[in-house]
């Protein structure tokens, strides 16, 4: 079976299918469905050279059109195409996200770097061996299925002196061979050569520990990122926020800056920056400039204190019953609110879900350099072949002519702010011809990147006189989680798109969960609820980690445990006797195995510390995730600490186990990062948390005390998604272990040491 | 703008910026170090991180004078191997696979580095202690801890 969750956010990634605004229209214009090819830009992803070179050395050299997080799917990948040609793990490498070499696969996105984005390269790879071995044929006079390879040399079976190399066969020529393309780009691109890739029962690399390559050069201090290019002539941007969200630029007083040599001052309706020779004189103009705004009543509302009563009053500007993508679907909740009427009991809950930022460790930089007839972008944005069109759309310039060349940079976990500042520092570049860098402050990194949504969730269960589910309602409202887009494939998706007069897009999306459970007359929908602000405001929303799936599953998972205790179940007896899916059982009961999860645990109580445990799960991406932990709770001082842990994950294939482990140990921390600590705070004028110290994030203290985690392997099943399934848990199992530790409820996150010290125990 | 010679990584630099100007942006934008990096600009991080006389230091609140004498010895993450050879932390993060991004690696590098020169045998808990002021948001804490109790055997062995 596969989750439904597979293929719907990929759907939107190459295809132009919408949900739009109540007045707008619903899906059309499906390129895919009307079966035309879109257009490509750079390499063809027909011919294997675009995937594939070997040169004199042997050296493999695969061009992907994803990036890496920081997860090693660089490793992945040389593991996926050494299988396909019998050569070393080292002897492939990876080169990601440059424009000028690689196609359009989407990029990072949708934790679809393996169970996505690997498939053409295994194909490729495969037909490369495929035609390594004709060529072999030829230059040894032997028929193909007489000779086999092994370490990248070509043998006659029963006679391995008779042999030649790969690098001999092809160094740095061509293979001029056609590949199959699905005519799709994005997520979804995919193309098949003649050759049939490995059973993996014959795997020899694939499903083994591989280190990363690039930890060294973190080490090292090698140049990496983003913000090490620093080509001649540079210029430094920055630019200057205005002090009340939404307020238009008045007037701008140059002088304020004149003491400092060389400063420029760069205007374009509301946005408004300095440019100057170094970078700290960047920074000192943009404190030091003199900008008259105007004075705007209460662009933000209530600010945080009223956030979810606004949410809770406001009229819906769009309801919908799909999860995340997949245009419109109607519901009905006629049957269950009659199943719910006539039930022995009802249980019911809301639950809160805040503002959250992606507050990258650095925020955005871009170095671009605008040339008469070319545009070269150094950029960390997860999509660069998207960023590389809507920078061209920005300037004006032919796409054709724009080269974007991705760098690593700081951990990015979905549409962050990670675009911004390209798209800055391209305007700047174009105006004052020379390559301009432009570095977001801290505050802009977390004051204005866009975040994910706030939410209400609502839960209502009906039970029958025998405690069994006769009825199930599930109703999300949050603000839209689609203010600008998942790929910022043209301005007005960015800050400064905004800022310069491009309109706000129009789409909407929230999220229901998976139906993991099999309750009789269920129903599931979602609502959005205006923007506080329409344009160019700092609480617009994008995908962020596991976007709207955190929320709607926090809501989920804790209201099932409401209902087991209503039951007086355990929350793991309860799940399975509901769950429909046997891997997802499986995980979850593999998970339960190795917390020693059973009947005779009891929460304690010691002086102000309360101890208790607690359980969630998740599937999507194509894969299953359980979460179960072990929390103590100081009603004193607040704090929560994640005693123990064990993530259980069914990813099928598992390509490199200390890859996946190395993730999940990741996503423990920022799921206890999210759940603990992390909200957007805001009052009527501005967003209000603007470093480390008003958005607080997860550190050393909260490392868990025993941390186990259980990769079920299966290698028969498509490979699923990583990157994201192990972190939506965490919320939902931590208050579920606060409940059993003091049997109170929160029914909110982050669960701050301040709420813990208001919970009436 | 005044002259100033820094001490860093035991060879003598001259730089010509104003003596307010953070350590952080002359190292990065004047002396093309990379190592230390803009992380929040307000010590909150310490993803720009120094040892000034062993000491680790917020290069990006630091300013260029204030570590503009004979006496300030300024370490960076650029001139921790000796050629080939890698300081023992350096071998324990790439052994333990102690980055995600790797973008605030050189901060816990750099404070574990001083929090085990100055307490060869710290306990779990002072090292916890001591490395709760700098901030990962890829969540890599678990790695990066063992990677520093692999360090400090390492460096006392």
């Amino acid at each position: 079976m596969k989750s439904m969750n597979v293929t719907r956010r990929e759907f939107l990634q190459s295809s132009s299918a919408l949900v739009v605004g109540v007045s707008g229209v619903l899906p059309t214009l499906d390129v895919q469905a009307q079966n035309v090819a879109p257009k490509i830009l750079g390499p063809n992803p027909s011919n294997l050279d675009t995937w594939i070179k070997i040169g004199g050395d042997g050296l493999v050299t695969i061009n992907s059109g994803k990036m890496d997080c920081g997860q090693g799917l660089d490793v992945a990948y040389s593991q996926i195409a050494a299988e396909e040609l019998d050569v070393p793990l080292s002897q492939v490498i990876v080169l990601f996200g440059d424009t000028k070499t690689s196609v359009n696969q989407g990029g990072g996105s949708a934790s679809s770097g393996i169970r996505q984005g690997a498939i053409p390269i295994r194909n490729a790879a495969a037909e490369a061996r495929r035609v390594l071995l004709q060529m072999a044929s030829v230059e040894l006079q032997v028929p193909v299925d007489q000779l086999d390879v092994n370490n990248g040399k070509v043998f006659v079976k029963g006679n391995p002196s008779k042999s030649t190399t790969y690098a001999q066969i092809i160094a740095n020529k061509e293979f001029s061979t056609n590949l199959e393309w699905n005519k799709k780009i994005g997520n979804d691109l995919n193309v098949t050569g003649q050759a049939k890739p490995k059973n993996f029962a014959d795997y020899k690399i694939v499903g083994k520990d591989a280190p990363r390559r690039d930890i060294k050069d973190h080490v090292l201090a090698k140049e990496h990122f983003t913000a090490h290019i620093r080509p001649a002539n540079l210029l430094h941007g920055r630019a200057i926020r205005p002090p009340q969200a939404g307020a238009s630029v008045v007037s701008v007083d140059k002088s304020s800056v004149a003491f400092i040599p060389g400063v420029r001052v760069f205007q374009k309706d509301n946005f408004v920056a300095v440019v100057a020779n170094t970078e700290w004189d960047a920074v000192r103009a943009s404190r030091a400039l003199k900008v008259t705004w105007t004075k705007e009543n209460r662009p933000l509302k209530g600010g945080d204190k009223e956030m979810f009563n606004y949410i809770k009053n406001a009229t819906p500007t769009f309801v919908n019953a799909v999860p995340m993508f997949f245009g419109k679907k109607e519901y009905n909740a006629e049957p269950t609110l009659e199943a719910l009427k006539t039930s022995a009991k009802v249980i019911e809950a809301e639950y809160f879900a805040p503002f959250q930022s992606h507050a990258r460790i650095s925020p955005s930089c871009g170095v671009v350099d605008v040339k008469s007839d070319s545009v070269q972008i150094w950029t960390d944005t997860q999509k660069p072949h998207y960023q590389r069109e809507g920078i061209a759309k920005f300037l004006n310039v032919n796409p054709e002519q724009v080269q974007a060349k991705w760098m690593h940079g700081a951990g990015s976990y979905g549409r962050s702010d990670a675009d911004e500042a390209p798209y800055e520092a391209a305007l700047l570049s174009k105006e004052y011809g020379q390559p301009v860098r432009v570095q977001w402050s801290r505050e802009e990194g977390i004051a204005w990147d866009p975040k994910a949504p706030a939410a209400v969730i609502n839960l209502k269960a009906g039970l029958d006189a025998q405690n069994n589910i006769t009825s199930w309602l599930f109703k999300a409202k949050g603000f839209n989680g689609w203010d600008v887009k998942f790929n910022a494939e043209s301005p007005e998706h960015t800050l400064v798109g905004m800022q310069t007069g491009h309109k706000k897009w129009t789409a909407y999306n929230f999220n229901i969960p998976e139906e993991s459970y099999q309750f009789p007359k269920h129903v599931h929908w979602w609502e959005t609820v205006p923007p506080y602000l329409e344009q160019a405001s700092p609480l617009r929303t994008a995908h962020l980690r596991a976007p709207q799936e955190m929320q709607t599953r926090f809501a989920q998972e804790c209201f099932i445990d409401e209902v087991a205790n209503a039951t007086s179940m355990d929350p793991v007896a309860f799940r399975l006797k509901y769950i429909k899916e046997s891997r997802e059982k499986e995980v979850l009961e593999a998970v339960a195995k190795k917390f020693d999860w059973d009947g005779s645990y009891k929460p304690k109580k010691s002086g102000d510390t309360y101890t208790g445990r607690g359980v969630a799960l998740y599937n999507g991406y194509q894969s299953f995730a359980a979460v179960a932990c072990e929390v103590e709770v100081n009603k004193k001082t607040g704090r929560i600490w994640v005693k123990r842990v064990v993530v259980g994950m069914d990813c099928g294939l598992v390509i490199n186990p200390m890859g996946v482990k190395a993730a999940l140990e990741g996503q423990i921390m920022q799921g206890i990062s999210r759940a603990l600590y992390e909200e957007v705070k805001f009052d009527d004028q501005r967003v209000t948390s603007v470093d480390w110290n008003t958005y607080r994030i997860a550190s050393m203290k909260d490392v868990p005390g025993k941390v186990d985690i259980v990769i079920l392997n299966r290698p028969e099943k498509d490979s699923g998604g990583v990157a994201e399934p192990g972190l939506v848990s965490l919320p939902a199992a931590i208050a579920n272990a606060v409940f059993n530790a003091t049997q109170v409820r929160v029914r909110q996150y982050p669960i701050t040491p301040q709420r813990v010290k208001t919970l009436t125990v | 703008m005044p002259k100033m010679t820094l001490q860093i990584d035991g060879k003598n630099h001259e730089v010509d910026v104003p003596s307010d100007q953070p350590l952080l942006y002359t190292l990065t934008d004047q002396l093309k170090f990379k190592g230390p990096r803009f992380g929040c600009g307000l010590a909150q991080c310490g993803t720009c991180t120094v040892l000034v006389n062993n000491q680790a230091v917020r290069s990006c609140v630091t300013p260029t004078s204030a570590v503009a004498n004979a006496t300030s010895k300024i370490r960076t993450l650029d001139g921790l191997a000796q050629g080939d050879k890698l300081h023992p932390m350096q071998t324990a993060f790439i052994e333990e696979q102690a980055a995600q991004c790797g973008y605030c690696t050189n901060g816990w590098i750099m404070q574990s580095i001083a929090l085990l020169e100055k307490n060869p045998r710290a306990t779990d808990e002072q090292i916890i202690q001591g490395l709760d002021n700098l901030q990962c948001r890829c969540g890599t804490h678990i790695a990066i801890l063992r990677a520093v109790k692999k360090a400090r055997e390492t460096m006392n062995a």
